[in-house]
This record gives structure tokens, sequence and C-alpha cells, in this order.
């Protein structure tokens, strides 16, 4: 009986120190995990893209659980359905989010610009542009090597005629093109809008002309033609306020070398809607 | 100095653990079949072998053996090992989260790792009176892991690859190349003796 109780004794000595150490760390160290994480985390699509402005979509949630002045509808690609649920999830107000999708700031295609170069390097717009600033006669203008169209998450870009085309049917407004541009031409739009200025180039108005017939020349014909002073020629490219911009078409009519369009990008913002 | 070197280099290739002595078969086996989570468990491995050895050692030699209670080892090694690698565990998820994060599925699945048991009780029996020479030797152990679990899940990768008989695929095709791969081991018998010549 003695053997065995010398030892028994300090083994469960040893498992009740092991035990108290464990319960001991495991409240004084004891991490914080707000309940509402994976519910929120359920909500997000995991598309993991960035608009929002977090490191992906784990980021987004962590930030919403955490600081509760983070809005819940900063989620674009999710739009309003993501929207609501989060603010359900977190019961705070539902916020309606503002649909963007991605517009081209440039067309000057095949019809309207030509090559000054023959480019044969790598099929990158980052590396065309280091070489004399593209192959196009207007550095400012679509580098038409498809960046934008390798990097869109839901393949909704593709070079057409030289010039980079979105379908905004297909476009979640993730604005990871946007970034990607190494000319800056695109854009997120609200979804709700149509008009959109199809031109970058800040040259003057004669330089412009030159290279690309569509280009923008700074003839501050819209800026006249706006009833509501949306729009302003900036360094010589006009650029639309869509705060004021209420889409009556009258700068696309006014335009002297038709740069400004009217675009359907209304109403197929589809990803994330309710089915 | 030259004593480490031969207790390191014949831990982790004469006598290798997973493929000369068999122990720590299971997560070999297991986890071995993408190369990121076969190095994530080897770096656990590895740290807690280092840390058991550290922690059973001493109670080894300073509280079993001076009270004759050294047939105790085994239950008590595992009781230790188990609460070290749960004390681990929560002190890694509260400091070091980005660490938790890739260790963290293998901590528990090495809790009761034999390799992390083997480790630890022949440290005690093969250098009774020398700390540092059982830390060495369990740090060349874990290493040995990791090198057995990087050269077998590149071995597996290829076997995918292969076009192997229908009653060999799957775990039988696994158990051949992991004996081809342990037998390859035992070319390096008595090297490590030969280089260091006492």
């Amino acid at each position: 009986m003695n053997e065995i109780l010398i030892a028994v004794i300090p083994v469960v000595i040893i498992g009740i120190i092991c035990a108290a150490v464990l319960v001991v760390a495991s409240k004084l160290m004891a991490v914080k995990e707000d309940e509402r994480f994976p519910a929120v985390r359920d909500c997000l699509p995991g598309a993991n893209c960035g608009a929002c402005g977090y490191a992906g979509c784990d980021g987004y949630a962590k930030a919403l659980c955490e600081d509760p002045n983070v809005p819940a509808n900063l989620c674009i690609p999710g739009a309003d359905s993501v929207a609501k649920q989060l603010s359900e999830v977190l019961g705070v107000e539902f916020e309606d989010v503002v649909e963007q999708v991605a517009v081209v700031h440039c067309s000057g295609d095949c019809a309207h610009t030509q090559d000054k170069v023959i480019y044969s390097g790598i099929e990158s717009c980052k590396a065309a542009k280091l070489m004399y600033g593209g192959k196009g006669s207007c550095s400012y203008g679509c580098l038409g090597l498809g960046d934008c169209a390798k990097i869109c998450p839901q393949n909704a870009i593709f070079i057409r005629d030289g010039v980079a085309d979105i379908r905004a049917c297909d476009c979640i407004g993730c604005g990871l093109c946007a970034k990607t541009c190494p000319n800056h031409l695109i854009s997120l739009v609200p979804d709700t809008k149509k008009t959109v200025v199809a031109c970058s180039n800040h040259d003057k108005g004669a330089v412009t002309r030159k290279v690309c017939t569509s280009g923008c020349i700074g003839c501050r014909k819209c800026e006249k033609t706006c009833p509501n002073g949306a729009i302003k020629v900036v360094n010589n490219a006009a650029v639309i306020d869509y705060e004021k911009c209420t889409d009556c078409g009258a700068c696309a009519e006014a335009c002297a070398v038709q740069c400004i369009k009217i675009l359907d990008l209304s109403g197929c913002h589809s990803f994330g809607k309710e089915k | 100095m030259t004593k480490f070197i031969v207790i390191l280099l014949s831990a982790v290739f004469v006598n290798n653990y997973v493929l000369s002595r068999f122990l720590g078969i299971c997560p070999f086996l297991g986890v071995s079949k993408k190369l990121d989570s076969a190095t994530g468990m080897s770096l656990a491995v590895i740290f807690v072998m280092m840390m058991a050895t550290a922690a059973t050692w001493p109670i080894q030699t300073f509280l079993l053996d001076p009270n004759g209670l050294g047939y105790l080892q085994t239950i008590v090694f595992i009781l230790v090992i188990a609460a070290l690698v749960q004390l681990v565990e929560i002190v890694l998820k509260r400091y070091i989260p980005a660490l938790h994060q890739s260790l963290g599925v293998y901590l528990p699945l090495i809790t009761t790792n034999c390799a992390v048991l083997g480790v630890t009780i022949l440290n005690v029996t093969d250098y009774p009176d020398d700390f540092l020479s059982a830390m060495v030797n369990s740090f060349g152990s874990g290493l040995g892991f990791f090198l057995a679990m990087v050269m077998f899940s590149g071995v597996r990768s290829k076997i995918e690859s292969a076009d192997i008989p229908e009653s060999f695929k799957g775990l039988p095709v696994t158990l051949i190349a992991a004996s081809i791969t342990s037998l390859s081991f035992l070319g390096f018998g008595g090297v490590v003796e030969n280089m260091f010549p006492a």
C-alpha cells in the first residue's frame, strides 16, 4: 500500500501544479475574442480586394468589431446586401452603399490616335510606360497592354482597339485596376451616374489635337454649358464633380471632340445585390 | 565544441528520429503532404522538443532520481509535456499572435507526439549529467525531424504525379516510399564517428 502511495502522490502533486499553472496562465493571458467576429466575417464576400481600405475582409471585420466608429457600408463589392447584414449583426443603423464602377478616362482607340513606335517589349503597361511613356503618341493615354485586365478579379476588363474597356455589369468596384494603371486613367464613379470624361490628356489643346482626335483640348465649352457648374477644366482636361452632376448630358452634346461620353453604368452592378 | 557537433550531426543524420528510430511516424505520414504544413509542423516540433527537454531533464535529475522514483518517468513526462505545450500555446496566443497563427494548428498535435517523449526519455538516459548536451541533442533531433519531413514532402509530391498501380495507390505507396527513404538514411551509419575520431 505504501509503495502505491509513494508513486501516486508525486504524480498527483505534479498534475495539480501543472493544472494550477495552466488555469492561472489562461486567466492572466486570456485573449479577448469578440464573439461577433465570425458572424461579421461571414457577412463579407471574402474577395479580399481591399476596397474598404483595410487589409482584406478579415481586417475589415476586425476593425468593425473593435471600433464602433468604423462605418458598416465600406464594402463596395458587397453593396447594399452586405451592408444590411453587417448593420444587423453589429446593431447599427443601415447606411446605403454607394456602388461604384470603374471607368477608363481615355478614348484613344485605333480610330483616334496612332502609335509612335513599335513596341515589342514585355507585355506590361508598367514596362511600356518606362520606354518613352509608352508606344502611343499620347503619353497620357491607355497603354493598351492590359495590366488592369490582368489584375481584375472579375475578368471584367478587356483591351479593345488598344484601349481598356470595362464591362460595368461585371465590375464590383474594388478599384484594383485604378491602383495598378501607371497612367492613372481609371477611376471609380458612382454607378448611378452616366456622364464620363473619356480623356486625361493634360497637354495644351494644340498638342493634344495632334496626337489624338478625341482628346480633350480644354476648350471649356462643357464648363460653360453645364447648368450646375459640375464640370471644370483642370490642367487642360475636363473633370466632372459627381456631387453636382445631374446627368443632363448637355456637356456631351457641346463637346467639340466628343470626349465626354454618356455610358450606361447604372442598374447592372449585380454583385452582392439581392437576387 | 566537437562534442556538440558530433551530438548534433548524429541526431540529425545517424539517429534520425523518424527514419532510424521510427518515432513520430504519425505526423511524418500525416502532415507531409504539403511542404508548407510540413515545415510548420517541423518548426513546432523543434520548438517543443527543446522546451520539453528543458523542463523534463531537471525533473528527472533533481526530483525523480534522488527520490528513487525513476520508474515514474514516462507518466510524469507525458503530464509535464502536455501541460507545457498548452502553456506555450496560451503564451503564444497572447504575445506572438502571428507565430500562433502559423504554428497553432500543429501545437496540440505535438502534445502527445511519441518523438517528443522519445527525445526527452533518451536524453535523460544518454546524458544524465550533461544538460547542455541534452539540449543540443533535442535541437538536433528536431532538426532531423525537419529534414525528414521536408524531404518526404518532396518525395510525396513526386508520388502524386506518378503513375501508380491501382492496388498501391494512397497509403501503400507512401509507406513504401517512406521505407526506401529510411533505407537511404542507413548509409549515414558510422559516418559521423569516423569524421571526428575521438
